[in-house]
């Protein structure tokens, strides 16, 4: 790949990460209506990711996708706002689960010949954190996910990606095309200015569909019941250190 | 193509950044006080914008909660003007919000700023008073000066690499500003200007002076308006003033003394400077009265989120009528501000022949409205509201001056009552 490669990113529209959410009544969801809604967070991380490729000359191109409801586009004006080229609007308003999200986004890949797909590394409402992996199972192409830094290789034909991992840190050389996954310490996302959320109204959001693109989105996963966690329970208040082992020894702790 | 593993240390990830700090950010300064994460916002300042005023909003309310929210209560404490945030706001576009574009402007209008000054008081009222003066000043300039003059000081003021202030008060005028001494006397091509301005925000600090001044007779229309640079031999500043809010902007007196100004620095023509300022203080008035309606916005929310906790005679203070009676009728004045203020807005975008007389009315309301709201609101918090370590009392402190400067309650009425009993 020479450099100007064309960099695919995915947004997702989700419940503001300030907002306190609300189980619904029919205990199959958190309640979304009238709750206001943002980009995913860790989906920002990945739109300004892109963006600084394209700033540093090795992108050519910056596309922001969305799948879902017609609201999405909003989600895609922020990112085309923060600086992305163009956006495509995979229009549904069926479930999607990450499954079905990582078909659509093989044909998408695929079909605008994209070199990179930069996505958040999970949604902060499912927290499923499996869109990307299987994504690249379903490209065969290399992944690199949880990522707190990144950079092109000297030849520009891969990325040196730095990923955040349970012993430490793990540097990876991944050849592209490829995908990959953005942690929270990769970058912090620049704020959209005025005049580009301007410029914004003008850059073109093609629309797709599932069927379109010939993927069937069916859900596969059946959420049984979704439930508030406990409330927290008053602690006990001990005596003596000798208490205190004690009851660590009762409840297997030491 | 597999991925190859390059390297494997057990290195410590490096600390989280600011904005990392998305899911454990704390509003508010105080670390013993986390306002309760809210469902909603009401009365909402979202309803009735379009999908790109929500953006603007959207990017100001970040802004303010990221960059300015942190500091606010050390810049007020410390008494310091936060040059490099406003420079940051600068860079999103807020340094000339209603300026042409093509001298750095975001050419916007009237309405998207008092939309963004609203988002952005929420955080500081102080440092959002002074950006809306700075934006007063820079819209002047853009409409009623020479492209020379446009091209010359727009692109370093709107890019806040400049700093601009707007000098029409004098010891002697303030309400009865026509009455103003300070005077400026034609020597070949330049000015000589004698006189003393007062309470100037920014004063000192900044870098651009437009100053109104008599070339002509005592009349209104003997007044021009006068660019001047820091910097200029015989313009010099008194000692900066200590204030009972504003504190993260300086204000200052600022002194003529034969002191000697292009006559290319004439913005408009001679006599037409107290039309000038009038007409920048139309926008200046909703600038104000959006920045008071952010405090009071603020404040209710932070009320509402304590008597939701606080419990005194077994019960949350939010259970009692009386407080619960107090917070709608708080609501409800936040909900008339907010319509005149955007009203008035929409107005001024439509050079509307009645818009000056609508400003006024809208900052009537609002800014005496908002001062009700925060006083209230520091009452509901009982002792605490005294204490500096909950921030209501600062907003009470900011907005009060916003009863006075840029038109006192008194001028209002005079503006409004003339138009009652036009023939």
């Amino acid at each position: 790949m020479s450099s100007g490669y064309r960099v695919m990113v995915g947004v997702k529209r989700v419940v503001d990460f300030a907002v306190k959410i609300r189980v619904r009544p029919d205990k199959l969801g958190v309640e979304t209506a009238g709750v206001k809604q943002a980009m995913n967070p860790f989906d920002e991380i990945a739109v300004e990711e892109a963006i600084r490729l394209r700033e540093k000359g090795h992108a050519a191109e910056v596309v922001a996708v969305s799948m879902g409801p017609t609201v999405c586009q909003e989600t895609l004006r922020t990112a085309l706002a923060m600086g992305a080229d163009r956006a495509i609007h995979v229009e549904t308003t069926k479930e999607l689960q990450p499954l079905a999200v990582a078909k659509l986004f093989e044909k998408l890949a695929l079909k605008e010949k994209a070199d990179l797909v930069v996505l958040g590394k999970q949604a902060i409402d499912d927290d499923s954190n499996v869109t990307g992996q299987m994504l690249a199972g379903l490209l065969r192409w290399p992944q690199a996910t949880f990522l707190s830094k990144l950079s092109v290789s000297g030849d520009k034909t891969a990325l040196e990606a730095v990923r955040e991992v349970d012993g430490g840190l793990q540097t990876l050389h991944v050849p592209l095309p490829a995908v990959v996954s953005c942690d929270l310490r990769l970058n912090e996302p620049r704020f959209a200015t005025l005049p580009n959320i301007m410029k914004a109204k003008k850059k073109p959001i093609d629309k797709q569909t599932p069927e379109s693109l010939g993927v069937d989105v069916t859900p596969r996963l059946q959420t049984v019941s979704v439930d508030e966690p406990p409330p927290r329970k008053a602690g006990v208040k001990l005596e003596t250190v000798q208490d205190l082992v004690d009851n660590l020894k009762k409840g297997g702790m030491i | 193509m597999l991925a190859r593993v390059v390297s494997f240390s057990l290195a410590r990830a490096p600390s989280i950044g600011a904005r990392g700090q998305a899911a454990i950010r704390v509003t508010g300064t105080c670390s013993s006080v986390l306002p309760g994460r809210k469902f909603h916002s009401f009365p909402d300042a979202k309803l009735g914008l379009s999908e790109e005023q929500l953006m603007l909003q959207e990017t100001a309310a970040k802004f303010a909660e990221e960059r300015m929210l942190p500091k606010a209560e050390e810049w007020d404490r410390a008494e310091h003007f936060p040059v490099d945030v406003l420079r940051e706001a600068a860079e999103l576009g807020f340094g000339g919000i209603y300026v042409r574009d093509d001298v750095g402007g975001s050419g916007l209008t009237r309405l998207d700023a008092a939309v963004i000054f609203e988002a952005l008081s929420g955080a500081c009222v102080s440092t959002t008073a002074y950006i809306s003066i700075h934006n007063m000043c820079c819209g002047l300039i853009d409409v009623f000066g020479t492209e020379a003059q446009r091209q010359h000081f727009l692109p370093g003021l709107t890019s806040m690499k400049r700093f601009a202030s707007y000098c029409l008060t004098e010891p002697g005028s303030g309400s009865d500003a026509a009455s103003l001494m300070t005077k400026a006397v034609r020597d070949g091509d330049h000015f000589v200007l004698n006189g003393s301005k007062a309470f100037i925000s920014g004063g000192g600090d900044s870098d651009v002076y437009l100053i109104m001044v008599r070339t002509g007779d005592n009349s209104p229309k003997g007044i021009s308006c006068v660019l001047v640079e820091r910097g200029t031999p015989g313009l010099s500043f008194g000692k900066k003033e200590k204030k009972l809010g504003w504190n993260s902007q300086p204000t200052r007196a600022v002194i003529l003394e034969d002191c000697r100004v292009p006559v290319a620095n004439l913005i408009g023509k001679e006599g037409e400077g107290f039309k000038i300022a009038m007409k920048a203080l139309d926008g200046g008035r909703v600038n104000i009265a959006a920045c008071s309606l952010g405090a009071a916005q603020k404040c209710t929310e932070l009320t509402s989120s304590y008597v939701k906790q606080r419990k005194q005679f077994g019960k949350p203070l939010g259970q009692n009528q009386s407080l619960q009676f107090k917070l709608a009728d708080m609501a409800t004045s936040i909900y008339a501000s907010r319509l005149m203020v955007r009203d008035a807005a929409r107005l001024l975008d439509a050079q509307d022949p009645a818009a000056t007389a609508h400003c006024a009315m809208a900052k009537l309301f609002a800014c005496d409205a908002a001062w009700k709201v925060c006083d209230d609101a520091l009452q509901m918090h009982g002792g605490y509201g005294y204490l500096k370590d909950f921030p209501i009392e600062r907003y009470l402190r900011d907005v009060r001056v916003h009863r006075i400067l840029e038109g006192t309650d008194a001028v209002m009425r005079m503006i409004i009552s003339r138009n009652i009993l036009k023939d």
